[in-house]
């Protein structure tokens, strides 16, 4: 190999919109994805429910034209699969994921890969890959991207990247965390009803409902059956760092802020265009609403946000 | 149905033993299982003692090498999983696929469970890694009603086995890193959950605040009594209500559906609590022993046992569809 490919330093990140994990409703989520499709540059879009089957339907009949519209844009388009698949309504739905090859799948679970008979698939983050023995076991299998769990750690990262080179590393790298997933409903809950008789109130919260300590401490956030962080992960300060350990895409999850902006931000510090402390005070004002975090990349507490200093490669 | 007993300590095992378990389940003393908690499991010397004593009574020794490899040190948990073998342990409750894949192919005659920490939730998922790992077991995950429990164990080529008592995940387990969040330590990596080492409790004022790294998990008023700082069972506040957002500090009782779980073709019954004392175990043993003969009535010492539960409440989880 010669050249820019050869050297980790120069390496170019590719950056890929992770799933909506939120329920936006059908208007919503089509303009969204028509304006990523006319606008974001981005390599790749990930789409399609992993949070919640109940949610299926909303996009169902828009999924042709959006899918169509980023393709045409020059997008690689990836469909997730549920990440908690227990009802055989959700089985089927991932039996009828894996029984079309327009798209590449991302898995959001194992159930899926014997439906998938060798073809080559992408592992999204909710999937369990710590460490390269876990990699080879899932590249055997087809897999050639794998989006690690966002609680890894640059180390972590650093040595799957080298003993598994045969696959792409991926790292969430912007929005709010995936933290858990329940069989309970805790929105719906909180709204007074469950998880059966839901009425979809999850889509009243198009970036989650803030769930604060009772000392007032932002903490946590409700997304349906899942939780997510309080804080916005943001991996802009560690880029240098992810592209030295090898990592090849950056994940950008959907927020209710502007996503081409926030896409614009990143491209611009992966491309040393602008330095990350720049594009860090640039995404405040793209999404005012959220502090900063990204304590997971270097084995902290999730919550916490470790600035580089400025003297730091 | 076989009664799957908690071991924390080679005194635990002894007790659950002697008291009726079919089979105990313990780990070594570090991260490569999932309760690496100060005080508790096993040295390698204690292992090879326990495992003598307990198949001298007829009675199984599982080892749980139950967290996820961290890049780099694999040879921690491969060497766990050498250890139990060469130790005679009856099977390993593995969750990580590139320990299952280790396993399988150094170790092929050692029987291998699939633990809950693998979060496999289906009947598809479990078949795959019965193909993948020959897996003889799989221990369900707290997400599914009990017709679930029953259509999923009807389906797979392996066997279930399913918590009926002791703590509850609110979450799908091997899957939460809420506890990573707010501590930098995670189930998944390190085999603790709200680890104690994170955990503060402080006045202020007549209320005390139990607290897990910056976060107030709980305030309690005079005269209520202060739990444990797990954050799915804390009470927090959201557009300005203050609740159990989550949870309420309860733990899992399913013993009153043991007759549906054994129709059901689920092949064991496992307790939570490897953290727990002598007392705990026996009264659980002893009350699901009673309660699986035949023709036994219903709940004579529901009391005893709901005093030895967490807030000393119980729910029945996900068996209960209306808990979702």
């Amino acid at each position: 190999m010669t050249g820019a490919g050869a050297d980790p330093a120069l390496r170019r990140l590719a950056l890929t919109l992770g799933p909506v994990l939120f329920l936006w409703n059908e208007d919503r989520w089509r303009d969204f994805y028509f304006r990523v499709a006319d606008e974001a540059d981005l390599d790749t879009v990930v789409i399609g429910e992993t949070v919640c089957s109940k949610r299926e339907h909303f996009h169902a009949r828009s999924m042709d034209e959006v899918t169509e519209r980023l393709i045409r844009a020059g997008k690689t388009v990836r469909l997730a699969s549920l990440a908690l698949v227990t009802a055989s309504r959700e089985r089927k739905s991932v039996r009828r994921l894996a029984g079309q090859d327009s798209f590449e799948i991302e898995i959001g679970e194992l159930s899926v890969l014997p439906a998938l008979q060798g073809r080559p698939f992408a592992v999204g983050p909710m999937v369990n890959v710590y460490n390269a023995p876990t990699v080879e076991v899932l590249a055997k299998l087809g897999a050639r991207t794998i989006c690690l769990p966002p609680e890894l750690p640059l180390a972590s990262l650093e040595r799957i990247c080298v003993r598994a080179p045969s696959v792409a590393i991926e790292v969430f790298a912007f929005g709010k965390v995936p933290l858990a997933i329940s069989a309970r409903c805790a929105h719906a809950r909180f709204r007074g009803l469950t998880k059966d008789t839901c009425q979809f109130i999850c889509g009243e919260d198009p970036d989650g409902v803030a769930v604060d300590t009772l000392d007032g401490q932002r903490f946590l956030a409700l997304n349906g059956v899942q939780t997510v962080s309080g804080t916005c992960h943001v991996a802009l300060d560690d880029i240098e760092q992810l592209r030295a350990a090898g990592v090849l895409g950056l994940r950008l999850s959907p927020q209710t802020c502007d996503m081409v902006a926030v896409a614009q931000i990143y491209r611009a510090v992966a491309e040393r265009k602008l330095d990350a402390q720049a594009g860090r005070r640039r995404l405040s004002e793209v999404y005012p609403a959220a502090a900063f975090s990204n304590g997971f990349l270097h084995g902290r507490p999730g919550h916490e946000l470790i600035e580089r200093t400025a003297d730091a490669r | 149905m076989q009664l799957i007993c908690p071991a924390g300590t080679p005194a635990a095992l002894h007790d659950a033993v002697d008291l009726g378990a079919d089979a105990v389940y313990c780990g070594f003393r570090d991260e490569t299982n999932a309760r690496n908690f100060p005080g508790l499991n096993f040295s390698r010397d204690e292992l090879e003692r326990e495992i003598a004593y307990a198949h001298s009574r007829g009675v199984h020794v599982l080892v749980a090498i139950n967290t996820f490899m961290r890049a780099g040190s694999e040879q921690l948990w491969e060497q766990a999983v050498d250890d139990a073998v060469r130790l005679g342990a009856d099977a390993l409750i593995l969750a990580d696929l590139g320990l299952l894949a280790y396993t399988a192919d150094k170790h092929p005659g050692a029987r291998r469970h699939l633990s809950v920490q693998a979060g496999a939730a289906n009947a598809d998922h479990i078949a795959f890694l019965v193909e993948a790992f020959g897996i003889k077991r799989a221990v369900l995950p707290r997400v599914l009603s009990l017709a679930e429990v029953a259509a999923l164990t009807r389906e797979v080529p392996c066997e279930t086995e399913v918590f009926v008592f002791g703590g509850l995940c609110v979450m799908e387990e091997g899957r939460c890193s809420l506890s990573s969040y707010a501590t930098g330590l995670s189930p998944n990596m390190h085999g603790v959950c709200s680890p104690a080492s994170h955990v503060r409790y402080r006045k202020d004022g007549d209320d005390m605040v139990s607290m897990l790294g910056d976060f107030t998990i709980n305030r309690f008023g005079a005269g209520e009594a202060a739990g444990y700082p797990t954050i799915c069972k804390g009470r927090f506040s959201a557009e300005g209500r203050d609740g159990y957002v989550f949870e309420d500090p309860v733990s899992l009782d399913a013993l009153a559906h043991l007759d549906t779980l054994h129709k059901a073709g689920v092949s064991a019954l496992k307790i939570e609590g490897r953290q727990r004392g002598r007392a705990y175990v026996a009264q659980v043993v002893k009350e699901i022993r009673r309660r699986l003969q035949p023709g036994a009535a219903g709940n004579v010492d529901a009391d005893v046992l709901r005093k030895m539960s967490e807030g000393q409440r119980t729910t029945e989880g996900s068996y209960d569809r209306r808990w979702r």
